[in-house]
């Protein structure tokens, strides 16, 4: 039976296509991206001369607050569970995803949690102040009474997130088109699944913390206060349990997009599939044994101290893997630099970069220098911004054709790609100086010295949020007045199941299996 | 074509050659000489700090050499394996000599850095036979110093002015690095640094001395530097505690022994005389200008230098039920905190002159006009009597 979408805002409303909630996870952490930026922008204008001149000192912790929330949980985990929806079963041959309806609660839950988070910031008290990693007391005890709807929109993100990843678990391991062996997989539904058991694992323990924050406020509780015999070190412990699987989170789908990427443009296989699973699995399981990396001033015992500096500079290993991986496989392939690729080079670049500073924060008595400066904020960055960001922008450039039969216009496409990465560095680099020289980040003033460095660092940041409306411009542009293209395969490396389908992909995809040899 | 590859090798790099090509240079005093050179971490002045630094810079070079070999390939077969220069892709893959061989090699490496990170930790945590113990105690937003078992402690609070925040003034050189009362430490003896906070989390951190250590409220934490050189060393509070986070530096004076035997001497005579001034009658005009300063000081951040506060934060005073009401009530706010708020304890932070002053200004200032006074003697007798 072919049929096709329902017809009015019904479509969208009641979606069960993947495609359809794909679409909308992506336009919606199109949106958190684009607030989330402007927090950004708010930021970076009042740092760039010192003195106090837009905002006052509670507002800018706001601001640092809700741009860290709204990038993590509402931009990055978004965009790549909607790049999933679209690709995974797409790459699979499978026909949807296994769980249709809880992926539609699972999308349409997320704007009220986003609206409870940014409700706050029109609430006497204003909007969640304490940093995006709310260490207790100051998101318990000191914090403003708004604190209880950034409670439970955290918990209403957490629960989507746990959906959308059993919806990612059980369609890769149930719906696999006949051939389709496990070691077969594109890498970037590999990179998923292994997300997908992160996310089902941590995301309780965030749910956990912000619930014994919940009770500590409200209910007399005392976890993370002294006086009552808590200890508010404990909750960093909880949090970062979350948190360090969290950056991975964040940035293993990215490794699957650059894999699929480089390889096309290359026009010459991934250089090590397997050991490119093994290391990610490795990563994964590591990335749970390392968590206190982030407290090494905390005053743990030197025991800890020591094996949480071991553990992380192990972590450097497997990430290297990675990167040398992608660095044979474009080694003696026959090049080009489409956008995507663009994207996806930049991607190995300065992930690589934000790779060494991150060894060099996992080496914990100069950690002790590092900690809390801007060296930090220069250092997940890279990771996040160079990392999940740009190749996120490489994977809409590289699948835009295929979603919506129309061409991205590939002058425009290079010229975002320069103004970005561009701005990016100038934006960031500076920032390693202002860390290195001592700055603490979440300053929201801060002495003469660092006047210079901050004001590079200001206009490279605009350089950068201009490269996005630009982004957003050449999207809309390509779906509007785009050339239209019908060639099932649109990139003449590429490799996968879903350069077989028709472009654009139509509604209803692989309704029969596809055989896989 | 070769001078556009240079040119991206070049770009590449030279983010990473700008960070690590700076030398080594210890600054103290002149650090904000130009903004510009900041660009590494300064060596510092004791042991540990020097330690950390050789620490870095190796593990700088050795990311700067991995990076001139994997950088390098990169953009060997960005230039030379294109396909626009009619360049034929190759079919290989797969390779285990090749993958052991890039686990094993960062795995050697690794442990070569461990090595002396290790020695660094330890000799980090060794805060065993200190000649001075100093307690540091965290507070929205200051820091207090007190001097174990000299019976001398004091607070050190941000001297730059309002105006010269919001840029009504002119910044003086160490605009927000500048405080009231420096911690004043010996060369060459071992200091031990107990830390704790009163309130929320607080970071000690002065990179000149390579310490930086969380100040967690209900816990101590210990560290310790020995300082090889005199000077004035600045440092801030890292871990972010609430709205005057960027408002509360630290700032280390270090002097030669005899000098810091002659300012200890000095300063435990001051604390006698202080607390001899406790017993003084004032008068109201006397506590109303001593209470203006010391609020403007201490409570101002909070319930703002106009008295009408913060609202969904911190309470305005003026007009407030407890300022207009009964003595004893508001003593016992001030004296004892509102447990479970911002709203810290000050009977041991403030002195018993500056506590009368501060109330008495409260009670009378604003439009509050109680016209009652409060002195210093009732501050005591109000301690005493709990
Ligand atoms: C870090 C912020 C902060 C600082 C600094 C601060 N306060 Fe408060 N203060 C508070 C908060 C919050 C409350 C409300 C406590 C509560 O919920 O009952 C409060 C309450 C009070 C009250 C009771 C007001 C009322 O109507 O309930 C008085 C009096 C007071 N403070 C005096 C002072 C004095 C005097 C100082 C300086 C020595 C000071 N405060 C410094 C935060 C602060
Ligand atoms: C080679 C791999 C990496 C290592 C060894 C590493 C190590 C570290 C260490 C030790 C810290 C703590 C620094 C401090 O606070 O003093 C840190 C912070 C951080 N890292 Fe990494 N990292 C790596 C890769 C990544 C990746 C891939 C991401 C995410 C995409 C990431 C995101 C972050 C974030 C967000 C923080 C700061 C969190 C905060 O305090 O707000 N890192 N990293
Ligand atoms: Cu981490
Ligand atoms: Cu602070």
């Amino acid at each position: 039976m072919a049929h096709g979408p329902a017809k009015g805002i019904g479509r969208w409303l009641f979606a069960t296509n993947h495609k359809d909630i794909g679409t909308m996870y992506l336009w919606f952490s199109f949106a958190m991206f684009i607030l989330g930026g402007s927090f950004a922008m708010i930021i970076r204008a009042e740092l760039f001369a010192p003195g106090m001149q837009l905002v006052k000192p509670e507002f800018f912790n706001q601001m640092t607050t809700m741009h860290g929330l709204v990038m993590v949980f509402g931009a990055i985990m978004p965009a790549f569970v909607g790049l999933a929806n679209w690709m995974i079963p797409l790459q699979i041959g499978a026909p949807d995803m296994a769980l249709p309806r809880m992926n539609n609660l699972s999308f349409w839950i997320l704007p009220f949690g986003f609206s409870l988070l940014a409700s706050t910031l029109f609430m006497e008290g204003g909007a969640p102040n304490f940093g995006w990693t709310f260490y207790a007391p100051l998101s318990t005890t000191y914090a403003p009474d708004t604190v209880n709807f950034f409670i439970f929109g955290i918990h209403i993100i957490g629960a989507s997130s746990i959906m959308g990843a059993i919806n990612i678990i059980a369609t890769v391991l149930n719906l696999r088109a006949p051939g389709m062996t496990m070691m077969k997989l594109p890498l970037f539904v590999w990179t998923w699944l292994i997300t997908a058991f992160l996310l089902v694992a941590v995301m309780p323990v965030l749910a956990g913390a912000v619930t014994m924050m919940l009770m500590d406020i409200n209910f007399g509780t005392s976890f993370f206060d002294a006086a009552g015999g808590g200890d508010p070190v404990l909750f960093q412990h909880i949090f970062w349990f979350f948190g360090h699987p969290e950056v991975y989170i964040i940035i293993l789908p990215a490794f699957g997009v650059v894999s699929a990427i480089i390889p096309t443009f290359s026009r010459k296989p991934l250089f090590g599939y397997s050991s490119m699973v093994y290391a990610t699995s490795a990563i994964a399981f590591l990335s749970f044994i390392v968590w206190a990396h982030h407290m090494f001033t905390t005053g743990m015992p030197i025991a800890g101290e020591l094996y949480f500096m071991y553990a992380t500079m192990l972590i450097a290993v497997p990430t290297g893997v990675k990167v040398f991986n992608w660095i044979t496989t474009m080694f003696k392939g026959s090049l080009s630099f489409e956008t995507p690729m663009l994207f996806a080079i930049a991607f190995v670049i300065l992930f690589t970069f934000g790779g060494f500073t991150g060894l060099m924060l996992a080496v914990a008595p100069a950690d002790i220098q590092y900690h809390d400066s801007y060296f930090v904020v220069g250092h997940f960055h890279y990771v996040m911004v160079a990392g999940a960001v740009f190749s996120m922008t490489a994977a809409v450039y590289y699948w835009l054709p295929k979603w919506s039969g129309k061409m991205y216009d590939e002058t425009m496409g290079k010229v975002q790609f320069w103004i970005a990465f561009i701005g990016f560095n100038i934006a960031f680099i500076p920032q390693h100086f202002l860390g290195l020289a001592g700055m603490p980040r979440r300053y929201a003033d801060y002495a003469l010295q660092f006047t210079d460095w901050n004001m590079v660092s200001s206009i490279g940041a605009f350089m950068y949020g201009a490269a996005q409306l630009m982004f957003l411009y050449n999207v809309i542009r390509t779906i509007v007045a785009g050339k239209p293209t019908s060639v099932e395969k649109t990139w003449e490396g590429a490799e996968g199941l879903e350069w077989t389908l028709p472009t654009p992909a139509p509604f209803h995809t692989f309704s029969t299996p596809p055989e896989v040899k | 074509m070769v001078f556009r590859v240079k040119q991206l090798v070049v770009y590449a790099l030279s983010p990473l050659l700008l960070l690590f090509s700076v030398g080594q240079r210890a600054y103290a005093e002149d650090a904000h000489a130009s903004g510009w050179s900041l660009l590494n971490m300064p060596q510092g002045v004791t042991g540990v700090s020097n330690d950390i630094y050789d620490l870095h810079m190796t593990v700088v070079w050795i990311c700067v050499w991995i990076s001139v070999v994997v950088y390098g390939v990169m953009f060997y077969s960005m230039f030379a394996h294109r396909k626009s220069k009619g360049y034929k892709a190759a079919n290989f893959h797969e390779s285990t000599t090749v993958e052991l061989l890039w686990t094993i090699l960062p795995v050697l490496i690794l442990v070569w850095v461990a090595f002396p990170s290790t020695k660094s930790l330890i000799e980090l945590y060794d805060t065993s036979e200190a000649d001075i113990d100093i307690k540091v105690t965290g507070y929205q937003w200051k820091w207090q110093y007190e001097y174990l078992g000299e019976g001398v402690e004091f607070m050190s609070e941000l001297t730059t002015s309002e105006s010269s925040i919001y840029n009504e003034t002119p910044k003086t050189e160490y605009y927000l690095s500048e405080v009231n009362e420096p911690l004043v430490l010996p060369v060459g003896k071992k200091v031990r640094f107990l830390l704790t906070a009163k309130d929320v989390i607080h970071s000690w951190w002065v990179p000149d001395l390579g310490v930086k250590r969380d100040a967690v409220p209900g816990f101590i934490n210990e560290t310790w530097a020995k300082i090889d050189e005199p000077g004035i060393y600045r440092g801030f509070c890292a871990e972010l505690c609430g709205k005057g986070h960027a408002f509360m530096p630290v700032v280390i004076n270090a002097l030669p022994e005899a000098e810091y035997e002659t300012w200890l001497a000095d300063k435990k005579v001051a604390a006698a005389a202080e607390r001899e001034m406790a017993k003084k009658t004032f008068t109201l005009e006397q506590l109303m200008a001593k209470g203006e300063a010391a609020y403007n000081r201490s409570c101002a951040s909070c319930h703002m230098a106009n008295g009408e506060g913060i609202p969904g934060a911190f309470p305005g005073l003026k007009g407030s039920a407890i300022a207009l009401g009964p003595v004893a009530e508001h003593l016992d706010v001030v004296v004892n905190g509102v447990s479970g708020t911002a709203m810290q304890a000050f009977g041991g932070q403030l002195s018993e002159v500056d506590l009368a002053a501060i109330i008495t200004y409260e009670r009378n200032a604003w439009g509050n006009d109680v016209g009652d006074m409060v002195q210093p003697l009732d501050v005591l007798k109000f301690k005493q009597g709990q």
